[in-house]
């Protein structure tokens, strides 16, 4: 049964990978003048040069004929950064741990703390508590991160120099990128999680449980939590996207060599290769991510297989 | 940015009714007491009110910023790097350009960002919508497996995909903020579609024999409208965000502009010296996004009362 659902699940992937690899795979054939001059900058480039890198990029074929080297070449690993002649791919994978350790810790941190302030919220509903919790996720949704992230480096390194602005040193640089990567989410995740809850709490079996004379704790974390949990766990997979983008700004500005600076330093570059690489495996990535989360999700509910 | 919030919390919205063209609809509603019960509701919803207006101000300053900044926002000076004083009541940066009619004129940009992008957005991804959820079958999965795809890149992702392909600037970046907003409409319209096309009075179009186009525009349409109102508003939060992170990566808006996201590039190295460089242009970033999102829950409260949760 689960491994039926889990076949569906991977046979439904393979058209939206389809897709998504044809999408960046247009990207350089659908900016705007010669990409290879693009590539080359705006002068200085000989017709020597152009048509060189023409060739290496094999712009001269069909474009189907294209579109089958760009993804056996990505995969045989000779999809090369323009800039550093390194193949994408390892590029992109030895990079990506350090992208992983960041996302990973931030969405730890998001979801217990987001799950908390969800859940006190919810559980004193309409109370100054409930207010305050609400106020400050709003702001947390509201403010730009890029924003947030300079002004921790101000307030934490620069005025008192406590943690680490940039680098990879150490767990201590790992603390202010964590809590820019966060906040966003920690605010999503508690706006959902108190609205899930409140739900809840309206059902019939809250007021059964109550009317039966069980303690308010016992209500809510035995009846109400539990119910109110699940339907937001599903969440984390889509959260996880979401840290991964995120993390293109926040490795901008704590200097962090992860893929979210990668594709950026890509895209400012110019090096197409890259960046349609990156991006492409970015997506593998989220979408087998993504399809683990569903999977596990199947094992938990086995109503969602249906 | 928040799309994500604002899928989850949309999705739930129950689609109006009514079976009428799309114009008439809106003038019918502007006599029907349905219409000021709706704008009353709206009106007594504290949180609402305080972000129209946030947004309304911000619109007025954007639209009179010539009469209300002192300074040429991209007029360089020797007054370089001075502190906030009467003079200058926010300071001047690094080349000397006085920081508060740089954020005068900043509202303009990023208001233009918020509306243009979730316009492209909306249209792009209502007509997405309509047709998958009213054809259904092979059209719909095609055109799902498509948006599907464009998700596979989240957020800010696709924007920068999008940026990387048509290259900086900032009608560019417009459309690319617009481009990582589509699929959100587009799922919020279908599904909403998919309820209404079951409805009795989409039956009895069909029955009295209009045509798909006809049943699309003059039913369904229309009652998909409060859902993409509450989207919109939501999405231009995010649409600011992005497209203030855009310009602040360096594929979005291109200096002088004077812009947000620029402004805080700009004033990065300067952070030890001049904090009132990048201090500014980031609050006004978060007012700003800050009212779009109070205007946008309040819609969503008072269009579809069943989230309304106070």
């Amino acid at each position: 049964m689960i491994v039926r659902f889990a076949l569906q699940r991977i046979a439904m992937m393979v058209p939206v990978l389809f897709l998504i690899s044809v999408i960046v795979f247009m990207m350089i054939h659908l900016t705007p003048g010669d990409p290879v001059r693009v590539m080359l900058g705006r002068s200085g480039a000989s017709a020597d040069e152009v048509e060189n890198l023409r060739q290496q990029l094999g712009l001269n074929d069909s474009l189907p004929v294209q579109y089958v080297h760009f993804i056996s070449d990505l995969a045989t690993g000779n999809l090369k950064s323009i800039r550093t002649q390194q193949p994408v791919t390892q590029e992109f994978f030895g990079r990506f741990p350090k992208t992983l350790e960041l996302a990973i810790l931030a969405l730890i941190v998001a979801t217990v703390l987001g799950f908390l302030l969800g859940i006190i919220a919810a559980t004193h509903q309409n109370s100054w508590i409930d207010t305050l919790a609400m106020v400050v996720s709003l702001l947390g949704v509201s403010i730009p991160s890029f924003w947030l992230a300079l002004m921790l480096v101000f307030a934490f390194s620069i005025s008192r120099d406590w943690l680490p602005a940039t680098g990879t040193d150490g767990p201590r640089a790992l603390i202010l990128p964590v809590t820019v990567l966060a906040v966003e989410q920690i605010a999503l995740i508690a706006r959902l999680v108190r609205a899930n809850m409140v739900e809840v709490l309206r059902d019939d079996y809250i007021r059964t449980a109550r009317a039966k004379g069980l303690k308010e704790r016992t209500v809510l974390t035995g009846h109400a939590l539990r119910n109110a949990l699940l339907p937001s766990i599903t969440l984390l997979g889509l959260n996880f996207g979401y840290l991964l983008a995120g993390a293109v700004i926040v490795e901008t500005i704590f200097a962090r060599p992860g893929i979210g600076r990668l594709i950026v330093d890509g895209i400012l570059n110019k090096d197409f290769p890259l960046v349609q690489g990156a991006i492409l495996l970015t997506a593998v990535v989220y979408l087998v991510v993504n399809l683990i989360t569903d999977i596990s999700y199947g094992f938990i509910d086995p109503r969602i297989r249906h | 940015m928040s799309e994500q919030s604002v899928l989850a919390q949309a999705t739930a919205n129950a689609p109006e009714v009514h079976s009428d063209s799309a114009i008439s609809v809106v003038a019918e509603l502007a006599e029907t007491p349905r219409y000021r019960k709706t704008l009353g509701r709206l009106l007594r919803h504290k949180s609402a009110v305080l972000g129209l207006t946030i947004l309304i101000v911000l619109a007025v300053v954007a639209l009179i910023a010539p009469l209300i900044a002192p300074y040429d926002p991209i007029k360089i000076s020797r007054d370089v790097m001075k502190p906030p004083s009467t003079n200058h009541l926010m300071g001047t940066d690094n080349l000397g350009r006085d920081v508060f009619s740089r954020v005068i004129y900043g509202a303009r940009i990023s208001l233009q960002m918020g509306f243009i992008a979730v316009g492209i957005a909306a249209s792009i991804g209502t007509v997405i919508g309509v047709i998958a959820g009213t054809y259904g079958g092979l059209v719909d999965g095609v055109f799902m497996r498509f948006i599907d795809a464009l998700m596979a890149l989240p957020g800010i992702l696709l924007a920068l995909t999008v940026a990387a392909t048509l290259g900086p600037g900032l009608y560019n970046a417009m459309v690319a903020v617009g481009f990582a907003f589509i699929p959100s409409f587009a799922r919020i319209v279908r599904s909403s579609c998919l309820q209404i096309k079951e409805t009795t009075f989409v039956e009895a179009a069909r029955a009295s024999g209009a045509s798909d186009l006809r049943i699309m525009v003059r039913h369904i349409l229309p009652n998909v409208l409060s859902s993409i109102l509450v989207l919109a508003s939501l999405g231009i939060a995010g649409a600011i965000l992005v497209g203030a992170a855009l310009s602040f990566l360096g594929v979005g808006a291109s200096p002088p502009t004077a812009e947000w996201g620029i402004m805080l590039s700009d004033g990065r190295p300067f952070i030890r010296s001049a904090w009132w460089i990048m201090v500014f242009p980031g609050l006004a970033i978060t007012v700003t996004v800050l009212g779009a999102n109070l205007a946008g829950d309040g819609l969503r409260d008072v269009l579809d009362p069943r989230m309304g949760s106070r």
